[in-house]
């Protein structure tokens, strides 16, 4: 889960990173009235969860109140990546002299976070690894016991000649960790942590990823969620505990088993279809989630075909099978739908299928033909 | 032969009288897996089906049993606490199903449970099945068949997929494993070619890989400098979208690295087979056997 960096910037205020002044709005007045109480220059930031908001215009400068609220009436309702701005931050604007990077990322190779830091701050990290790797310094940290002060030095030393503010760095990585590892972040960073021409190291812009695996623990955590910033048929999913992501086809996939769901959309596009969406309905039998899934699935007007592929080992295929007659009773289907479904209760499914008018197969590449053929308003093979 | 577990595997289940844990003691006794002994916290001296012991620890029930293996299906805050309870009390082989397991929680998990010497496969795995022998975990024994291709995969379901193409096509397998969709993993696809490697009984190897992180281009390097053996390569999620995750925690390609494109173009660089389908499996094997 990705929050705003609005409210990253609570959770590193917290652990006692210093950060500017500042706070968020929705409206040009309330812009206005902020940057009145903050003094001087402000910027003015899109909350949206994407990259690359200062290049599409999310973030500007503001010399008085009155031009910040000019430039959040452009900015509240913009869209960066297609995603609608509806908050913004409004922050006292740092006079800059150095720009760091400073960041913790959960490392798959080496089974730990990885603090990254390097002096060259400000843009993209992965083009700073990719063209000059040698800016950029490495350190794995064994969570079972930390992150060491002789680590956080070394780590400041690497960004930093003077000692003032090699320290100032290091504590900061002290606090960054504490977040880190406190809110079970998959990702914590700071860019830019900026040096001011008095001398002062100050975190500008702040991002942190949440563990989805660990938001049962985290109840607090869970409420920063923006569910404006998300697509509605992907809330309307999780809330209905089915993994759900909307793609741009019209074949509509139904699949238990994330690689199952994966290999389905791919064997679409193999037959020359597009998937539409991919949904894993997990490994219960439950026959709500069908139900559950079917609404969200139809929702979408450029959905033509509905593919359903099951493999049954946990999963019962019979429930799947009275999951999709419940729902085609209640909501009859305005478009056709291809089954595939083998493995636990199959004949129990099947006739099921049968003795409501549907008809089913047990071969996955046979399926998806006749599903991407429908969607293309040919004829099933 | 067969890889990590085999008839002599002896098995305790970590949340034996959970709903979960309950059912598929239940489908592993019946395919025939030495289940040895239950641990649920204060249901210790009751027996599973009139069957199975019911030990409060693992360390009372490895005591009594002489368990080398045990699977867990304890819920997911509590999964990394089991993990490590089972690798101090001296388990070999330790089989995590469990989806859902906070990553941070791994990172301690991981270098204990190697500290100790011992295994862990998962978490968020199917487990593993030698067929006709034993199975640890919840693949379902009738889509398998005994014979010479070794089976690992990060997913379930796509597994069972694959292995049922392959006995319908009279294909039958040594063991098929599951290392499961995690990020941070057990057991990866080294470890699993490099044991399927070593064992006489297993001819050729399918792999299922999917998008995100580099264990696959990893396996890649090491079928091109280790192996003897024809391995044949899937990679799922081949139209997923960048900065997605797709289902598995570890399904997700980040900035532009871990795509099944850099994944694809790594297995054909290795000399390996690449089936685009999962039906292709049967014909890319058969003409490499």
């Amino acid at each position: 889960m990705n929050i705003h960096e609005y409210q990253a910037k609570d959770i590193l205020r917290a652990e006692g990173v210093p950060i500017p002044p500042g706070e968020v709005a929705t409206t040009p007045d309330q812009v206005e009235a902020i940057a009145k109480k903050i003094g001087g220059m402000v910027v003015v930031k899109a909350q949206v969860h994407t990259g690359g908001r200062g290049k599409a215009g999310g973030v500007k400068l503001a010399k008085t109140p009155a031009e910040a609220k000019e430039i959040a009436s452009k900015i509240l309702g913009m869209k960066i990546n297609g995603l609608t701005v509806y908050t913004v931050l409004v922050t006292s604007a740092a006079d800059i002299a150095t720009e760091a990077y400073v960041g913790i990322i959960l490392d798959r190779a080496t089974k730990k976070p990885v603090f990254m830091v390097s002096p060259a701050g400000g843009i993209d990290i992965e083009e700073v690894a990719a063209k000059t790797p040698e800016k950029i310094l490495k350190l794995p940290i064994d969570t079972r016991y930390g992150l060491q002060p002789y680590q956080a030095s070394e780590l400041g030393f690497f960004l930093f000649d003077d000692v003032k503010k090699v320290r100032a760095a290091s504590k900061i990585m002290m606090s960054l960790y504490q977040a880190f590892m406190k809110n079970d972040a998959s990702l914590a960073e700071i860019n830019p942590l900026v040096v001011t021409p008095a001398g002062e190291v100050l975190a500008l812009d702040a991002k942190i990823s949440v563990d989805d695996n660990a938001l049962d623990r985290h109840p607090e955590l869970v409420k920063l969620r923006d569910e404006t910033a998300e697509e509605p048929s992907e809330v309307d999913a999780r809330n209905s505990n089915l993994t759900f992501i909307k793609l741009d086809g019209d074949v509509g996939c139904v699949v238990n088993g994330a690689g199952l769901a994966m290999a389905t959309m791919d064997l679409v596009k193999y037959y020359g279809g597009e998937p539409a969406n991919f949904l894993d309905i997990g490994g219960s039998s439950n026959p709500e989630k069908v139900v559950n899934a079917l609404r969200i699935i139809t929702a979408d007007p450029s959905v033509k075909v509905i593919l359903f592929n099951i493999f049954g080992g946990i999963t019962r295929t019979d429930d799947v099978a009275n999951g999709i007659v419940t729902a085609t009773k209640t909501n009859p289907l305005k478009i056709p739908i291809v089954i595939r479904l083998t493995g636990t209760n199959e004949e129990i499914a099947m006739k099921i299928l049968q003795e409501n008018g549907f008809s089913a197969s047990s071969d996955m590449d046979e399926a998806v033909q006749k599903a991407v053929a429908l969607a293309k308003g040919g004829k099933a093979a | 032969m067969s890889i990590f577990i085999d008839d002599s595997t002896t098995v305790i289940v970590q949340g034996i009288t959970g709903r979960d844990g309950g059912f598929h003691t239940k489908q592993m006794l019946e395919y025939g897996t030495k289940i040895v002994g239950g641990v649920t916290p204060g249901k210790g001296g009751q027996t599973f089906e009139n069957t199975v012991p019911v030990f409060n620890t693992v360390h009372e029930a490895v005591q009594a049993t002489k368990a080398n293996t045990s699977v867990i299906y304890v819920p997911p805050m509590y999964a990394a606490d089991a993990i490590m309870e089972a690798a101090d009390a001296g388990i070999r082989f330790i089989v995590a199903i469990t989806e859902g397991v906070p990553v941070l929680d791994m990172t301690k998990v991981y270098p204990f449970v190697k500290e100790k010497g011992a295994r862990l496969l998962g978490p968020n795995c199917p487990g593993l099945i030698t067929p006709g022998k034993s199975k640890v975990g919840i693949i379902p024994g009738r889509i398998c068949t005994p014979g010479n291709i070794g089976v690992v995969s990060r997913s379930g379901t796509l597994t069972y997929e694959v292995v049922y193409q392959l006995t319908r096509a009279g294909m039958g397998q040594s063991t098929c494993v599951g290392i499961g969709g995690d990020p941070i993993n057990g057991t990866n696809f080294i470890d699993c070619l490099a044991a399927f490697e070593a064992d006489p009984d297993t001819k050729a190897v399918a792999m299922m890989g999917e998008i995100g992180g580099t264990d696959e281009q990893e396996a890649a390097a090491f079928v091109k400098q280790h192996m003897k053996k024809p391995v044949v390569g899937f990679i799922a999620g081949q139209t997923a979208p960048p900065g997605r995750r797709m289902g598995h925690a570890g399904a997700i390609i980040s900035g532009s690295s871990g795509t099944a494109a850099e994944k694809i173009e790594a297995f054909q660089s290795a000399g390996m087979g690449v089936a685009k389908r999962p039906i292709d499996f049967v014909e890319l094997l058969r003409a490499r056997m």
